[in-house]
């Protein structure tokens, strides 16, 4: 699936049980792929922030947004794809390094700006942030060393400027 | 605890006499004792069904019927999932439900105790909004939001699952639950200047068309469209729902539109310049092709849910709000064009294509929905099943008033008519309700007939009884090389015995002669529930049809003498 088929949602939602599950429906019933979701409670905890990537055509995901928005849980959901935003992702990469590659490992590690937080006799294990692209790049970089275990938090989209998210 | 302290179940009940019900449908069971307990110290009446699916249609007909939202009690596990039926259908017609389920204690959730399961999880795809109770505290909010949801908006059905030490804990907060709904909200007038685009359209177009749904009648606009009809000379064809909408005697109806509509309301899709959709989504069984769906004219949607904008068909204006609302203010801009050519065309297809069946030959259900017809003049509520009789009760009971025709159209719930009935019975005490079934649907709920025999509830209970389940059979004889595979009811019961075993009356119609009598005589029984089995012709199907999926043009107006290909669409 290509780029531009990924789209980029934010919503506001209620914090209470059962909400992520309603949310997750409304996708699964178009045929559209979560690819990627983080919840977290919002500034006011009464609510929580959802930043949710999902794959599909592009006139499912009006439908799709129509739904959330319907939502008795959903205060409001919002399609981030093509908009100023700021987006950040956070990725934990195991990479298998014995000694004599540490160093080429770590030029790696030093240019994407990751910190390693772990070291070990056959492994480093690198703290990467950034968008998705730097983390899909770093990613293919490492690739060639041997990723023993990566896992990548999803992506946090936040507004630019005044605007809300 | 006090004297004065109320229980979460007692809430509940407060809660109910707050919102002004009269009526509860239910059924009992280890989890929902305490609810039932609290019922009996209350003004509310209950009436005791034989099945929890019966309850949910019940409380659908008497929502549909009264306008206010239908409440359903049922226990915990099987009561619950037994009423998802229900809820499911009130979903799709956009009818306001609120169904409170018992549940098993809280500690026992997710535990796989005596008669649990996750209701509120299995209700999330077929309900408005649901609710899970944790606190006591939060059931007089819960209550008073869950109304608030059934009725407002599209309205629909709003689930609360009840566990039984939340039903028995004490409500110990004083305040009065006020509602927290931050995420909901009501459209109420549409966009002024999209209305007045919409009232320029309206002059100019030569061959213009209005297609009223469900909405126009939840909101109660049948005045404000009967006035911008009447006004712009415009016709009038509604959908299965929205019959009620707009008089089918008026000489700007065109009945019923789409798959079994009337020619002249199909010829009169096909050849407008302009449809205007006031409160109908555009389903499948109207549109049939969708992209050649009035090809060419200018299509402008009014609905109060946006979701509902451009999902099978893309138009050119969409207006978001309440119906009468946006037809009244719209009514307040109209420049009558020129429609004179148009009614005469339409005229004209009214002449040429009329809605007429073949009198020879045996009993005929058109010919008994006919003389139904004549003998209530309008002034009856009929609730239908699902299958040949409901089209043919659409086609040939013409309805005049609003909330006077109850079926399930979105769902298509086999079952649904005669629980529904005795629902609209309830809220219509004094008029003669008319279940028009099939010898299939009734099947399904003839179990309340015990219901509506002890409650003294005269609902006529019509079955067109042809002994097949009738459309199935249709399709299987003119797209399956009429391969009859699972239709023939054998061994239907007595209905007429069945009647007089529950306490009921019981009648037959065997030819054409019998009509008139046997229908007089249904229509002045009024000490119970009257059966009328009418053993109609076997086979016949009904016309004018538009195989599934396919355009217009390829409306059928009798049996095809040659092979169909399956159509394109789903069912």
């Amino acid at each position: 699936m290509s780029r531009e088929d990924l789209h980029s949602i934010s919503l506001l939602v209620n914090n209470k049980p059962g909400v992520l599950i309603r949310i997750s429906l409304v996708f699964a019933r178009r045929g559209y792929n979560i690819d990627s979701l983080v919840v977290s409670p919002a500034h006011n905890r009464q609510f929580s922030r959802m930043s949710i990537t999902a794959s599909g055509d592009p006139d499912t995901l009006v439908l799709i947004l129509g739904q959330l928005n319907k939502l008795v849980d959903v205060i409001h959901a919002t399609d981030h794809t093509g908009d100023v935003v700021v987006q950040r992702e956070l990725a934990l990469i195991k990479v298998d390094c014995t000694a004599e590659r540490r160093t080429e490992v770590l030029q790696i590690s030093e240019h994407f700006k990751c910190q390693s937080v772990d070291i070990s006799d056959t492994t480093v294990l690198l703290e990467a942030t950034g968008n998705s692209d730097k983390l899909d790049a770093l990613e293919l970089m490492l690739e060639k060393h041997g990723i023993v275990e990566i896992v990548r938090s999803g992506k946090l989209v936040m507004a630019r400027g005044a605007s809300a998210t | 605890m006090n004297a004065a302290t109320r229980t979460g179940a007692q809430a509940i009940i407060d809660g109910l006499q707050q919102q002004g019900v009269e009526y509860v449908f239910g059924y009992p069971g280890g989890a929902n004792m305490p609810i039932f307990d609290a019922l009996l110290d209350s003004s509310l009446k209950l009436i005791l069904v034989r099945h929890e699916q019966g309850a949910t249609h019940m409380a659908d007909g008497y929502a549909r019927a009264s306008g206010k939202p239908g409440v359903v009690f049922v226990t915990s596990g099987p009561g619950a999932t037994n009423a998802i039926t229900g809820i499911m259908t009130a979903q799709m017609d956009s009818a306001p439900l609120v169904v409170i389920c018992g549940q098993t204690v809280v500690g026992n959730l997710g535990l796989d105790a005596f008669q649990e399961a996750d209701v509120s999880g299995i209700s999330y795809p077929v309900v408005k909004h649901s609710y899970l109770i944790k606190n006591a505290n939060d059931t007089p909010r819960i209550i008073r939001e869950a109304f608030f949801l059934a009725e407002t908006g599209r309205p629909g059905p709003v689930l609360i699952d009840m566990p039984k030490d939340i039903a028995l804990a004490p409500v110990t907060l004083d305040s009065g639950g006020e509602m927290h709904l931050p995420g909901y909200t009501i459209p109420t007038h549409g966009d002024s200047d999209q209305i007045a685009t919409v009232a320029q359209c309206l002059h100019e177009a030569k061959r213009p068309l209005l297609l009223v749904g469900h909405g126009a009648l939840i909101s109660d606009a049948g005045k404000a469209v009967r006035h911008l009809a009447e006004r712009m000379q415009i016709p009038v064809t509604t959908t299965l729902l929205g019959k009620g909408a707009f008089p089918e005697t008026h000489d700007l109806s065109l009945g019923m539109l789409g798959m079994h509509g009337t020619v002249y309301a199909n010829k009169a899709v096909m050849n407008c310049d302009l449809i205007m959709s006031i409160g109908s989504r555009w389903d499948d069984r109207i549109i049939g092709k969708a992209d050649e769906f009035c090809d060419g004219a200018v299509k402008i949607h009014i609905d109060i849910d946006a979701t509902e904008f451009n999902k099978l068909i893309t138009v050119d204006y969409c207006i978001h709000g309440d119906a009468r609302l946006v037809v009244e203010e719209l009514n307040t801009m109209l420049q009558p064009g020129d429609t004179k050519a148009w009614l005469a065309e339409v005229a004209k297809f009214k002449r040429q294509f009329p809605l007429t069946f073949k009198k020879k030959g045996g009993l005929k259900a058109q010919s008994v929905l006919y003389e139904l017809d004549q003998l209530v003049g309008g002034d009856a509520v009929f609730t239908t099943d699902v299958g040949q009789h409901q089209m043919w009760a659409a086609q040939f009971c013409r309805t005049t008033e609003r909330n006077h025709w109850i079926s399930s159209g979105g769902a298509g719930t086999m079952g649904f008519g005669f629980p529904a009935a005795i629902g609209a019975q309830l809220a219509f005490p004094g008029k003669t309700v008319i279940a028009v079934v099939g010898d299939g649907g009734f099947q399904m709920t003839m179990a309340e007939l015990p219901t509506a025999a002890v409650n003294k509830l005269p609902v006529k209970v019509l079955i067109i009884n042809n002994s097949y389940l009738g459309m199935v059979r249709q399709w299987q004889n003119i797209f399956f090389d009429n391969r009859l595979s699972g239709v023939k009811l054998e061994g239907n019961p007595d209905f007429v015995k069945l009647a007089e075993a529950c306490g009921g009356k019981g009648l037959r119609i065997k030819r054409n002669a019998d009509i008139k009598r046997v229908l007089q005589q249904a229509l002045d029984y009024n000490d119970g529930p009257c059966v009328i089995d009418a053993e109609v012709e076997k086979e016949d199907n009904v016309f004018p049809m538009i195989p599934s999926g396919e355009p217009y043009s390829s409306m059928l107006l009798e049996n095809p003498r040659t092979k169909m290909a399956q159509p394109r669409g789903s069912t």
